[in-house]
């Protein structure tokens, strides 16, 4: 390949168009474990974030593992049954409230007000005050270890919630855990509602914001709707448990469907909680990836706001098996299958955006691309678990299991991911290993579909979720055995990043500003980005603005329309 | 890993075999089944094709900067769309036979009772009588009550043959769930609720089961049974059950008469 004076030129060009922002008069970073404790800055308190949940990630995990290892064989004798409610009971109520949901606020501070241009959240302290809210609930949940862990499930069911079942304090440990992560949820909502709101970039009107804004703004007013209904429930369970009432025991005429109603009224909305960010980081980074532009970007955005409001429809999708009147099911069988219609144009529009690109294979297009390969299988399962009447053999079995597992893991966590390996050189200056990182995709994949999809056999042979043991007679020994051994290959591979990290974070090659020449502004600054994250914020023109920036760098203008802004001057 | 070949058997499809409803559910699940398969083979096609395709290479192609196609676009919402529908007719189709109980064969129990439920229509009246069996779950043991004078079992429910069974759920602690999978889906006893559902098994012999929602310790343990017999060996049962059931009260009104004899000699 000779190289044309005409194609250097180009090659220089392109360099040039990755912009060195300069940075004046800043104070300097505060230093030590003192600044960490009180910064209010948006990105150290994501970093926070995002170290928090990851170990919330490894102890649900090592629970995980455990109830796994119990069910390997019939009859296991690793566990007690009380012990198996509570690591089920930690496993579940760990992920989805200490992991999911929080992981996405890591992100969401750490990145939204770099993607929209501002300099920081709009409520720098509120915004502490979510995480530290986080951690202590956190540690006001893992308290119960030293006492008695809860024992109904992430979905404490009344009346077995109830303190003549479980009199321990474990399920108090539990709605004070529901209490604190909702308050910290709701505040960083708030929080992102505003910033995303009122601070973005000049020109960056609602049809040129990132995809990836869209996903946490949604998720934030679902979070606005879905929280208070939970934050009723657990306070009327705590005041069932403590102070005679008796809103859920039908002895005093209270009723334990309304539990399930205002559970999953939360609930269901919760499940998007968790999913619309992830499908937002990864309309980031396809394109970027394919080096196209996002198919249908009006369609995605449309799709996730539709998704959010028909997700407020469908909760008694979970009470299929209940005493509840046909008609009921029947509209909740409707509401859900109207919903995968949104979720499936999301599928077609990554696949098409995909298709004709050139694609970098690089560690964040491989985490990307496995979402919607695992998501539509979990989105499958669904759609067969919204048809009631087999909803009435599959719920509360293993099939359900496997169907959480292929939304939530294959879905959220496989974005999750993607997430920490495209932004990992903007969070850290340094890029991760590719090679480790390639490796790490593939232990974590093949352990993710052995343990994951023998367990809708298991269902669909009779096994029930949630028991800590199952005799021989049964037959569910092979597709418990195999699922054991792909957690564990699973869990070697989510080792392997984390090992990544620890490595690269000193070690790794310096990445740049803007190391996969990204679409959006957070590519724009230093990496990591200064504590004022801009000195100017260009102007924005449309979807891709570092796109049109590289573009005019290359013609050789200055970026136009680049506006100052003022330095910081020490907070 | 040696798994029986009728453990695999079952491996794809939920169990059935036992009474209408479960086969119904079964074809049901078939059906969702077969739509789903060719658009999972689909969209993993394209995404795996388009993955291997359109890599990038040095002289290759440069990328097409295309950012919708409306026809498209619609074209793949109203086919999702189209698709639901039809899966939501032919549940439509099926939900009658699933939810309504059948009525009784002739070779059924000859003397059982009408009934006539709250949501649930009544079996036909062509076909016989039908036997209501009222279930109620407590930790962590079904208790199983029959028509007919105090007659109750625990763990095993025994029914005759070619009889239509509707269940009357109830739970007395927490909630439980009865599911015996062959015999049908599940239904839930909610504290304060009944709910319901039936069966009818053709043949004699054992189906087991067990209750499917978390209620405690002892919730893996909390297994259940039932045992189709011919009517006769039915009738046969539910004489030997009132036998002994009333043996027993008598023992114990007995014990309590010693007892009470007792305690007015120590005074
Ligand atoms: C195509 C869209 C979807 C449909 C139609 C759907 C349908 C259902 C249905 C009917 C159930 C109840 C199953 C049962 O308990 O018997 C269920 C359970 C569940 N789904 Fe989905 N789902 C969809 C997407 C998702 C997504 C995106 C997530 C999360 C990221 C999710 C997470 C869950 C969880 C956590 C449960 C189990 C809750 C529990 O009982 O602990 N689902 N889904
Ligand atoms: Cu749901
Ligand atoms: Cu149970």
């Amino acid at each position: 390949m000779a190289t044309t004076p005409e194609h250097a030129a180009r090659i220089s060009r392109l360099q040039q168009a990755r912009p060195e922002v300069v940075m004046h008069g800043l104070r300097e970073e505060p230093r030590g474990w003192l600044a960490w404790l009180t910064t209010t800055d948006h990105k150290r308190i994501g970093i926070m974030y995002l170290f928090a949940t990851f170990l919330f990630f490894i102890l649900g995990g090592v629970e995980a593992l455990l109830i796994r290892l119990q069910l390997a064989v019939p009859d296991g004798t690793l566990v007690t049954p009380e012990t198996y409610n509570g690591l089920v009971s930690m496993h579940g109520t760990t992920m989805i409230f200490l992991f999911v949901v929080p992981v996405w606020a890591g992100f969401a501070n750490y990145f939204v007000p770099l993607m929209i241009g501002a300099r920081d959240m709009a409520f720098p302290r509120l915004n502490a005050l979510s995480f530290w809210l986080l951690a202590f609930g956190g540690i006001a949940f893992y308290g119960s270890l030293f006492f008695e862990p809860p024992g109904a499930g992430w979905t404490s069911y009344a009346p077995l919630s109830d303190d003549a079942y479980l009199p321990g304090g474990g399920v108090d440990a539990w709605i004070f855990l529901i209490h604190l992560t909702g308050l910290s949820s709701l505040v960083g909502a708030i929080n992102f509602i505003a910033t995303i709101h009122n601070m973005r970039a000049r020109g960056m009107g609602w049809g040129r914001m990132p995809l990836f804004v869209w996903s946490i703004l949604t998720y934030s007013y679902l979070l606005v709707a879905a929280l208070p209904a939970i934050a009723a429930a657990v306070t009327m369970l705590l005041t069932d448990r403590h102070f005679g009432t008796d809103f859920f025991d039908a002895n005093g005429g209270g009723d334990p469907m309304l539990w399930q109603h205002l559970f999953w009224f939360f609930g269901h909305p919760e499940v998007y909680i968790m999913i619309l960010p992830a499908f937002g980081i990864i309309s980031e980074i396809l394109p970027v990836f394919a080096r196209k532009p996002i198919f249908g970007y009006k369609a995605i955005a449309a799709a996730t706001v539709a998704i959010a409001f028909l997700g407020l429809l469908v909760w008694a999708h979970h009470m299929f098996t209940t005493p509840t009147s046909t008609v009921v099911l029947v509209f909740f069988m409707m509401s859900s299958f109207l919903i995968a219609v949104p979720t499936g144009i999301k599928i077609f529009n990554w696949i098409a955006t995909l298709w004709r690109g050139s694609i970098m294979m690089k560690t964040p297009l491989y985490f990307a691309a496995a979402l919607p390969a695992l998501f539509v299988i979990g989105g499958i399962s669904g759609v067969i678990l919204a048809v009631f009447p087999v909803d009435w053999q599959l719920h509360d079995t293993y099939f359900v299991v496997a169907h959480i597992h292929y939304v939530l893991f294959g879905g959220s966590v496989f974005g999750i991911f993607a997430g920490l390996y495209y932004w990992f050189p903007k969070m850290s200056g340094r890029m991760l290993s590719e090679g480790l990182g390639k490796a790490s995709f593939w232990v974590m994949f093949v352990g993710f579909n052995l343990t994951f999809l023998v367990q809708h056999s298991a269902g669909l042979s009779g096994m029930p979720r949630r028991i800590y043991d199952y005799p021989e007679s049964a037959g569910w020994w092979g597709f418990n055995l195999a699922s054991t051994i792909g957690s564990f290959l699973l869990g070697i591979g989510v080792m392997m990043s984390v090992v990544n990290v620890i490595v690269s974070i000193k070690k790794g090659q310096k990445a740049g500003n803007d190391p996969w020449k990204g679409n959006t502004l957070e590519w724009f600054t230093q990496s990591p980005p200064p504590e004022n994250n801009f000195d100017v914020v260009p102007r924005v023109r449309s979807v891709e603005p570092m796109k049109d920036i590289r573009r005019e760098v290359m013609k050789g203008a200055e970026p136009a329309g680049t506006v100052a802004q003022p330095v910081a001057s020490g907070t | 890993m040696a798994v029986a070949p009728a453990a695999w058997a079952g491996a794809f499809t939920p169990e059935a075999g036992g009474s209408p409803n479960a086969d119904e559910i079964d074809r049901l699940y078939r059906i969702v089944l077969y739509i789903a398969i060719p658009i999972f083979l689909i969209v993993e096609g394209t995404l795996i094709w388009s993955l291997v395709k359109f890599r990038e290479r040095k002289g290759g192609p440069a990328p097409a900067q295309i950012r919708g196609n409306t026809p498209l676009e619609l074209g793949w919402t109203i086919g999702a769309a189209v698709i639901l529908v039809v899966i939501a007719a032919v549940t439509f189709i099926y939900l009658g036979d699933i939810k309504n109980p059948a009525s009784s064969g002739p070779a059924g129990l000859a003397s059982g009772v009408a009934v006539a439920s709250l949501d649930q229509p009544a079996p036909p009246s062509d076909g016989g009588k039908s036997l209501e069996i009222e279930v109620n779950g407590q930790q962590f043991v079904w208790r199983y009550d029959y028509p007919g004078e105090q007659i109750f079992s625990y763990y095993e429910m025994v029914v005759p043959t070619d009889t239509t069974v509707t269940l009357k759920i109830r739970a007395s602690d927490v909630i439980h769930s009865w599911w015996i999978p062959e015999l049908g889906g599940k239904a839930d006893g909610v504290p304060g609720h009944t709910n319901e559902t039936w069966f009818k098994i053709p043949e004699p012999g054992v189906y087991r089961g067990q209750c499917a929602e978390l209620c405690g310790e002892g919730h893996a343990d909390m297994r259940a049974q039932v045992r189709a017999v011919s009517p006769e060996e039915y009738t046969a049962f539910v004489e030997e059950r009132a036998q002994e059931i009333k043996e027993a009260q008598e023992g114990l009104a007995e014990q309590r008469r010693e007892r009470a004899t007792e305690e007015e000699e120590v005074e």
